[in-house]
């Protein structure tokens, strides 16, 4: 007998006896916008919030509040156009180690956790928005979820190969519990949150 | 793993000798069951999303041969090959061959605390295959060759000196430097030139959803992510309970694992692997390794549910001052102690007897296992087997039998008291092996049930 099969026929002679599962949608809030809650536990977990109009906003912000912001990446048609941003040769991910900004879209936030959901197809690279230095990420004013309950309603059966919540820049306390930020991936997060709608897309 | 042959006993004396260390320890560990406290008391559905959490795994134990044969279609359906390892061995053989196809050398491995229980990077090392840990913790603890002492802490036990003279050594840094920043900075360099080399990346697994064949990673690091997206070939190892039925009970799972862990209201990155990326390989191990023994043992069976937040060890008084290797065992503390039993009754007959059975892992449990209870029946279980920890067997007894009967355990609770009061040095002393460096508590006037009995007399 294969192991598959061994493994399949113990696990059914031992398994208990039959139980329902348990109803999670009553744990849902509802679409309501939790902006300032998102914004409060964004920034405790080291994240920035900016609301802006356009994409040229985003970018001055970047500029003035990161002076040394060195070489800025992004998927977006509209953002490669304002800025001088080489397209980057090679397609195996590697390429993007020494962008300092890589600016992506997200779908929405979660505002519990500070959370964004970003599937594969907004990255260009599933590598993207963990090799650059610092990540940007756009959502826009109304895709902001209070709870995880409500953010996989929202998800449904959608299809994806890839996704992630991201919840801040990448650290680690693992020495003696002191908070570093930038472990491997971005040293620093920051949202923008669009706030006309048709600008966007 | 127990390399020594020294049980927890005698490995917690070794770790007591440092009285200040083990205070530090402690008070390390109290401190994060603290923020696990805080963020729990911040969401007033916490007990029904316990209770939910419970049933939901529950459900899993109770349907585990249909959740594992529907996730293994919906996996091959997204491109990922499927591999079943009855046991450890067959675990390590199958990354081996996966790697020796490609003609890789090197591997770069994400926090797996599946791949410990298997000793993966051991077998791999003795096949000339290098492995190097990239979780900053795990890369600690394997420059000091040591095991990791706890499942999302694995280097906890260790001073930021003891780390920086580590970097010092095989990272070059200036000797004597230990601030903490200087250190993460000089290992992300370091990391970064391992990702960016390495074909292969091995991951482990926090959730499986059997709806959709996808599979969820948990990490603060982004490490897990660096690795599996610049590799040719990406290999994730789960244990078979891993599985949970549908997507939206992620939403439940990934709310309580990380308030339970560190009091993070969710991990910096929760990714759902679900088809390899164009070109390159995905493969998914299932892991049996006597979990669907575990499945059978009626009293036992809960333990399955575990999400490895580590809660149960912060809290436990006996892990924070004992240290997790004391524990010999991959997984340590008070859910280690009940897995362990499972695999080998005689190597780990004293895990289930490292407890003061005080029930406060059974409080913190995110999942609702009842993991001092489990404790208990470890004992008589193992004691009735005749595997019993030669310090403990004649007192423990005793108490196995006083625990049973409520009027022996009012009556030896009694006389407790009396000897703590009177004869402190009865109870204090070597032949006692909970008072090995524990002050015995002064002892109550009255119990709670003569406390209650007393004035509920007077009430009425
Ligand atoms: S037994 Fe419960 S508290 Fe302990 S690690 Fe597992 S889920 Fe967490």
């Amino acid at each position: 007998m294969s192991s598959r099969d061994q493994i399949l026929s113990r696990v059914k002679a031992n398994k208990p006896p039959q139980v329902k599962l348990p109803d999670v949608a009553v744990f849902e809030q509802g679409e309501d916008g939790a902006a300032e809650k998102f914004t409060e536990i964004l920034n405790a977990i080291g994240g920035g919030v900016y609301y802006v109009d356009d994409y040229q906003e985003l970018l001055s912000i970047l500029r003035d509040n990161y002076p040394d912001h060195g070489r800025i990446y992004s998927p977006i048609p509209d953002v490669k156009a304002l800025t001088d941003c080489v397209a980057i040769e090679g397609s195996s991910g590697h390429q993007f180690a020494d962008v300092e900004w890589a600016v992506i879209k997200g779908h929405f936030g979660v505002a519990e956790n500070g959370a964004i959901w970003i599937t594969g197809d907004l990255m260009e690279y599933r590598s993207l928005p963990f090799i650059c230095q610092r990540l940007a990420i756009i959502i826009k004013q109304n895709d902001i979820l209070p709870t995880m309950h409500d953010a996989y309603r929202r998800i449904g059966d959608s299809t994806y190969s890839y996704g992630a919540f991201i919840a801040g820049p990448s650290k680690t306390a693992d020495i003696e519990q002191s908070l570093v930020l930038g472990a491997h991936g971005p040293k620093g997060m920051a949202v923008f949150i669009m706030k006309d709608d048709s600008v966007y897309s | 793993m127990n390399v020594t042959g020294k049980d927890h006993a005698q490995l917690a004396g070794a770790f007591n000798k440092d009285t200040q260390r083990v205070n530090w320890h402690d008070e390390t560990l109290w401190w994060i069951r603290a923020k696990r406290d805080k963020a729990v008391h911040g969401l007033p559905e916490w007990e029904a999303l316990r209770e939910t959490a419970s049933k939901i795994k529950h459900n899993v134990l109770a349907n585990l041969d249909t959740y594992l044969q529907q996730f293994e279609v919906n996996a091959m359906g997204n491109g990922v090959t499927v591999h079943w390892a009855a046991d450890a061995a067959e675990h390590n053989r199958i990354v081996h061959q996966l790697l020796t196809k490609k003609r890789i050398t090197r591997m770069v491995k994400s926090k797996s605390m599946l791949t410990e229980e298997c000793g993966l990077n051991e077998y791999l090392a003795e096949h000339g295959i290098e492995v190097i840990d990239s979780d900053l913790g795990e890369r600690i603890v394997q420059l000091a060759k040591e095991p990791p002492s706890h499942i999302v802490l694995p280097c906890i036990h260790k001073k930021k000196e003891e780390i920086g003279d580590l970097f010092h050594e095989h990272l070059g840094t200036p000797a004597g430097n230990a601030d903490p920043q200087f250190l993460t900075n000089t290992a992300r360099h370091h990391l970064r030139e391992v990702f960016l080399t390495r074909k292969a990346a091995l991951t482990g697994v926090n959730f499986a959803v059997a709806e959709t064949g996808e599979i969820v990673v948990c990490t603060n690091e982004g490490n897990a992510d660096m690795g599996a997206h610049l590799a040719d070939i990406h290999i994730a190892s789960m244990g078979i309970e891993k599985l949970i039925p549908q997507r939206k009970h992620l939403g439940v799972f990934l709310r309580i694992l990380t308030r339970s862990a560190t009091g993070q209201p969710i991990t910096t990155y929760s990714s759902h692997f679900k088809s390899p990326q164009p070109g390159k390989e995905m493969h998914i191990i299932l892991v049996d390794n006597g979990r669907s023994t575990q499945l059978g043992r009626e009293e036992f069976r809960n333990s399955l549910k575990c999400i490895r937040c580590g809660a149960c060890m912060n809290t436990c008084p006996v892990y924070r001052r004992s240290g997790g290797h004391s524990y010999h065992n991959a997984i340590a503390g008070p859910i280690g102690s009940i897995l362990a039993p499972n695999l080998n009754m005689e190597r780990y007959a004293d895990l289930p007897f490292a407890s003061t059975l005080c029930g406060s892992c059974s409080n913190v449990c995110p999942v609702k296992i009842d993991i001092h209870d489990q404790l208990y029946k470890w004992r008589q279980v193992l004691v009735k087997a005749g595997y019993t920890p030669k310090t403990k067997t004649a007192a423990m007894k005793i108490m196995s039998t006083t625990l049973a009967s409520p009027t022996a355990y009012r009556l030896a609770g009694k006389a407790g008291r009396m000897v703590i009061k009177y004869a402190p040095f009865a109870v204090n002393n070597a032949l006692n092996p909970w008072y090995k460096q524990r002050d015995m508590p002064e002892a109550p006037k009255q119990s709670f049930r003569e406390w209650y009995n007393d004035n509920r007399k007077k009430k009425n």
